[in-house]
C-alpha cells in the first residue's frame, strides 16, 4: 500500500532533481554528438580534471555509496577492506596494466584480446565475460534502486522500485545511446561527493566526531544494550543500571547487533561467519577469518584491475602523461570519497541501531539515507533536506553505474555479438536498431535479476562481481602484457577456467544464502512457504557448509585459489602450445611497452595495413 | 607504400632493446607494488599476531581502524605519485637515448657520403 501522505516533499524534490538533470544531460550531450566517432574523440578532448571526475563517477556505485556504510554498520572493522581495496585496486591497474594497454590502442578488453592474439574467436569469449560480469555487477545497483525508492515512497514494494528505476535508465540508454556520457558521469561524481560529505559533517557536529563515536564502542559500562521495559533502567554489560536518556551517549543496541568488541576488532562477523556456522570457538575460528580476509583482499584488488566497464572509461584519455595524471586524480578523488561511508556506519551503529532488526531499506543498507532524518527532532526541516541530499546522491550512484554497465553490455551485444558474429554484413543503421533492442532486453533481464536479490547485502554482491573479474580478466591482462610466451589457447583456458570456477563456487554459497534469507523472510512476514520454496528448501546445503567451514570460505571468496590457478593454467597451456605464439610478438610487445614518442604504434598499424589487415 | 619498414638491425627493433625496456619498467612497477602489498598484506598479520597493539586507542580510533580507514589512502597516493614521476622520467630517458642513437647514425651516414 502506497502512502502518499508519508512522502517527505524535500526528499522527493532532491531525488527528482537528480534524476531529471541526469536524463536532461544525457539527452543534451547525445544531441550534440552525432557521429559514432564522437564517442571516442569526445574522450580525447576532455581535460584531466573532467576525465578523472567521470571515471570516478562511474566507479562509485550503489555499493560504494550505500553498501559500504551498511556493511561497516553491520559487520564492523572487516568491512573496511572494501573501501580500502576499491580505492587501492587502481594502483595495480596503474602499475601493471593501464600504461601498456593504452599504448596498444585497445578501448575494450575484447579489442585487446583480438589484437594481442590475432584471434576473432578470443574476442567472442571476452565478450561473453563482459556480459557475465556486467550482470553480476548490475544486481546490486538494482538493489540500491529498489531500496531507495521504497524509502522515498513508503509502502512501495521493493520490486516496484527496481522496475521503475530500471525502466527509466533503460529508456535513457536506449534513446540517448552511448555518446557523450562523460559529462553526465563527471557531474554525478561531484553530486555523490557533496551528498556524502555535507550531511556527515553536519551529523558529526551534532552527534560527535568519527573518533568520538568509535571511542564509545568498547566502553562496556556506558554501552546500553536495551531499555528495560516499563522502567527508566537500561541494561549494560555490567548489569542493569539507571542512566537517564539524556545522559546516554548512544542509543540502546538491539539483540541482533554484534557486541562492541566483536564489531570493533578485526576478524569479526563478516570473516568468521563460516567458522561460526560450524560452531567453532573464537580461537579456532581466527585462522579461517585470516584466510577469508586475504581472499577478499585479493579479489578486490585484482578485481578492480579487471573490471571491463572501468577499463573502458580509463582510455578516454589516450595521451601518455595525461592518462597517468588522470589515474592519480582518480585515486585521490575516490580515496577522499571512501573515507566518508564508514563514518555513516559508525554513527549509524551508535544512533540508529534499530536498523539492525530490519531488512531492505529498513536494514543497515539504508543507513546513509536514514541517518540524516535524526536531525528532524532537533532542527526540523534540516533533517529532511540532508536526507534528500543523500537520496539524490544514491540516485546518482546507481544511475551512473547502471547506465555505464548497460552501455557496455549493450555495446557488446549489438557490436560484437550481432554486428560481428550473427550478421557481419549488417549496416550501421541495423546495428543502431539492434543497440536499442539489446538495451531493452538487457534492461529487462537486469530488472528481473534485481528483484530477486532484496535479501543480499549490496556490498557483498559487488564483492562477488570483483572476484569473478579477478579470476578471469586480471590474469588475462596481466599475463598478456608482461609475458610474451602467452598463446591464445593458454589465455583462453586460464581465463575460462578461473572465471567459470569462481562463478560456480560463488553461486553455490549464494544459493544457500538465498534459501535461508528467504525462509527467514517468510517467517517474519508470517506467511506459509509456497510449494516451490518448500521443494527447494531441502537442497539449501546449509548443513553441508556447516560441516565444512574451509570449503565454504573457499567457495564464497574464491580469489585466493582462482587467481593463481588461472595464471598457472595460462603458463602451462601456453608452454604446451608454444608454436602458436603470434609471429610478430616482438613488435606487439614493443608497442605495449615503448614510450609513445618513439612512434612505434603508427609503424605497427602501417605494417598491419600493408599486410592487408 | 611511402614509408619503408625499419631495417631489422635498427636498435629499437632489437631483442636487447625490448628486453631492457620491459625490465626497467617492470622493476619500477614491482618495486612500487611490493611496497603497497607489504603494507596491505601485512595489516591482517599485524591484526592477527598483535591484537593488543592494534587495539591501542588514538583519539577514539583503534590503531588498526585509523590505519585502514584513514591513513591508508594517502599512503597509496604517495606510492602512485612516486611511480608516475619515475615512470615518466624513465620514458623520457628512453626516448632521449634512442634520439641520440638516431642522431649518431645520421651523422655517420652523411659523413660516409
Amino acid at each position: 500500500m502506497l502512502l502518499l501522505s508519508a512522502i517527505d516533499p524535500w526528499i522527493l524534490a532532491f531525488s527528482l532533481v537528480t534524476v531529471l538533470v541526469t536524463i536532461w544531460m544525457g539527452f543534451r550531450s547525445a544531441r550534440n554528438s552525432k557521429s559514432a566517432a564522437d564517442f571516442f574523440v569526445a574522450g580525447r578532448s576532455v581535460s584531466v580534471g573532467w576525465n578523472a571526475s567521470a571515471i570516478s563517477g562511474e566507479y562509485l556505485s550503489a555499493a560504494s555509496f550505500m553498501g559500504v556504510a551498511g556493511m561497516v554498520m553491520s559487520s564492523g572493522y572487516d568491512a573496511l577492506w572494501y573501501p580500502v581495496c576499491y580505492a587501492c585496486g587502481y594502483l595495480f591497474l596503474l602499475l601493471f596494466i593501464a600504461g601498456p594497454l593504452r599504448r596498444f590502442g585497445a578501448y575494450t578488453i575484447p579489442d585487446f584480446a583480438e589484437g594481442r592474439y590475432d584471434s576473432p574467436v578470443f574476442r567472442k569469449i571476452a565478450v561473453v565475460f563482459v556480459l557475465f560480469i556486467g550482470f553480476f555487477y548490475t544486481m546490486p545497483q538494482m538493489k540500491g534502486a529498489g531500496t531507495t525508492l521504497s524509502y522515498i515512497f513508503p509502502g512501495l514494494p521493493y520490486w516496484a522500485g527496481v522496475v521503475l528505476v530500471g525502466a527509466v535508465i533503460t529508456l535513457n540508454v536506449a534513446l540517448g545511446g552511448m555518446k557523450g556520457i562523460t559529462l553526465v558521469q563527471a557531474f554525478q561524481y561531484w553530486a555523490k561527493m557533496f551528498a556524502i560529505s555535507l550531511p556527515i559533517f553536519v551529523l558529526m557536529a551534532v552527534y560527535g566526531g568519527y573518533g568520538n563515536n568509535l571511542g564509545v564502542n568498547g566502553d562496556d559500562k556506558s554501552t546500553v544494550y536495551a531499555t528495560v521495559a516499563g522502567t527508566n533502567n537500561v541494561r549494560t554489560l555490567s548489569g542493569i543500571t539507571n542512566i537517564a536518556p539524556e545522559a546516554q551517549i548512544r542509543a540502546p543496541l538491539p539483540a541482533k547487533a554484534p557486541a562492541d568488541n566483536i564489531w570493533l576488532s578485526p576478524f569479526g562477523p563478516l570473516t568468521t561467519k563460516a567458522a561460526k556456522a560450524a560452531k567453532l570457538d573464537n580461537t579456532k575460528s581466527r585462522p579461517y577469518a585470516l584466510l577469508y580476509t586475504y581472499s577478499l583482499i585479493i579479489a578486490l584488488v585484482c578485481g578492480t584491475a579487471g573490471l571491463p566497464h572501468i577499463l573502458v572509461r580509463f582510455y578516454t584519455n589516450p595521451d601518455g602523461a595525461a592518462a597517468k595524471r588522470t589515474t592519480m586524480w582518480v585515486m585521490i578523488l575516490i580515496g577522499i570519497f571512501y573515507v566518508f561511508p564508514p563514518v555513516f556506519g559508525v554513527l549509524g551503529r551508535n544512533w540508529m541501531p534499530t536498523l539492525y532488526d530490519g531488512i531492505g531499506v529498513n536494514g543497515t543498507d539504508g543507513i546513509v539515507l536514514k541517518l540524516p532524518v535524526l536531525l528532524r527532532e532537533k532542527y526540523g526541516v534540516l533533517g529532511s533536506v540532508l536526507s534528500g541530499i543523500t537520496c539524490a546522491g544514491a540516485f546518482a550512484a546507481f544511475m551512473s553505474t547502471f547506465s555505464g554497465l548497460l552501455v557496455s553490455m549493450t555495446g557488446a551485444l549489438a557490436h560484437d555479438v550481432y554486428g560481428r558474429m550473427l550478421r557481419p554484413q549488417s549496416t550501421p543503421a541495423d546495428r543502431m536498431r539492434m543497440f536499442k533492442f539489446a538495451a531493452v532486453g538487457i534492461g529487462i533481464v537486469a530488472m528481473l535479476l534485481g528483484s530477486l536479490v532484496e535479501n543480499f547485502e549490496i556490498n557483498f554482491m559487488v564483492g562477488q562481481a570483483f572476484a569473478i573479474a579477478a579470476a578471469s580478466y586480471f590474469p588475462l591482462l596481466f599475463m598478456s602484457v608482461w609475458w610474451r610466451g602467452m598463446t591464445v589457447t593458454g589465455a583462453a583456458t586460464g581465463m575460462l577456467t578461473g572465471g567459470l570456477l569462481a562463478v560456480g563456487a560463488i553461486s553455490l554459497t549464494s544459493w544457500t544464502t538465498f534459501i535461508t534469507t528467504q525462509a527467514a523472510k517468510f517467517k517474519s512476514l508470517g506467511i506459509s512457504e509456497p510449494t516451490w520454496f518448500a521443494m527447494l528448501k531441502p537442497y539449501s546445503l546449509t548443513d553441508y557448509w556447516a560441516a565444512r567451514p574451509l570449503l565454504r570460505i573457499l567457495c564464497e571468496q574464491p580469489a585466493i585459489w582462482a587467481v593463481p590457478l588461472a595464471i598457472l593454467l595460462m603458463i602451462v597451456v601456453s608452454k604446451l602450445t608454444a608454436s602458436r605464439v603470434p609471429t610478430d610478438i616482438r613488435m606487439k610487445m614493443l608497442v605495449l611497452h615503448a614510450p609513445e614518442k618513439l612512434g612505434l604504434k603508427q609503424e605497427y598499424i602501417r605494417e598491419h595495413e600493408a599486410h592487408g589487415h | 607504400m611511402s614509408t619503408p619498414f625499419p631495417a631489422p638491425d635498427d636498435h629499437i627493433h632489437s631483442e636487447s632493446f625490448l628486453r631492457s625496456l620491459m625490465r626497467r619498467q617492470l622493476r619500477l612497477s614491482v618495486a612500487a607494488a611490493s611496497t603497497f602489498l607489504l603494507a596491505l598484506m601485512g595489516m591482517p598479520l599485524l591484526n592477527y599476531f598483535g591484537p593488543e597493539l592494534m587495539s591501542t586507542r588514538i583519539g577514539g580510533f583503534t590503531l588498526s581502524w585509523l590505519v585502514l580507514g584513514v591513513l591508508f589512502f594517502p599512503f597509496v597516493w604517495i606510492i602512485a605519485w612516486v611511480f608516475i614521476r619515475r615512470s615518466i622520467s624513465l620514458e623520457e630517458t628512453e626516448v632521449q637515448e634512442i634520439d641520440e642513437l638516431r642522431q649518431k647514425r645520421s651523422v655517420k651516414k652523411s659523413s660516409v657520403r
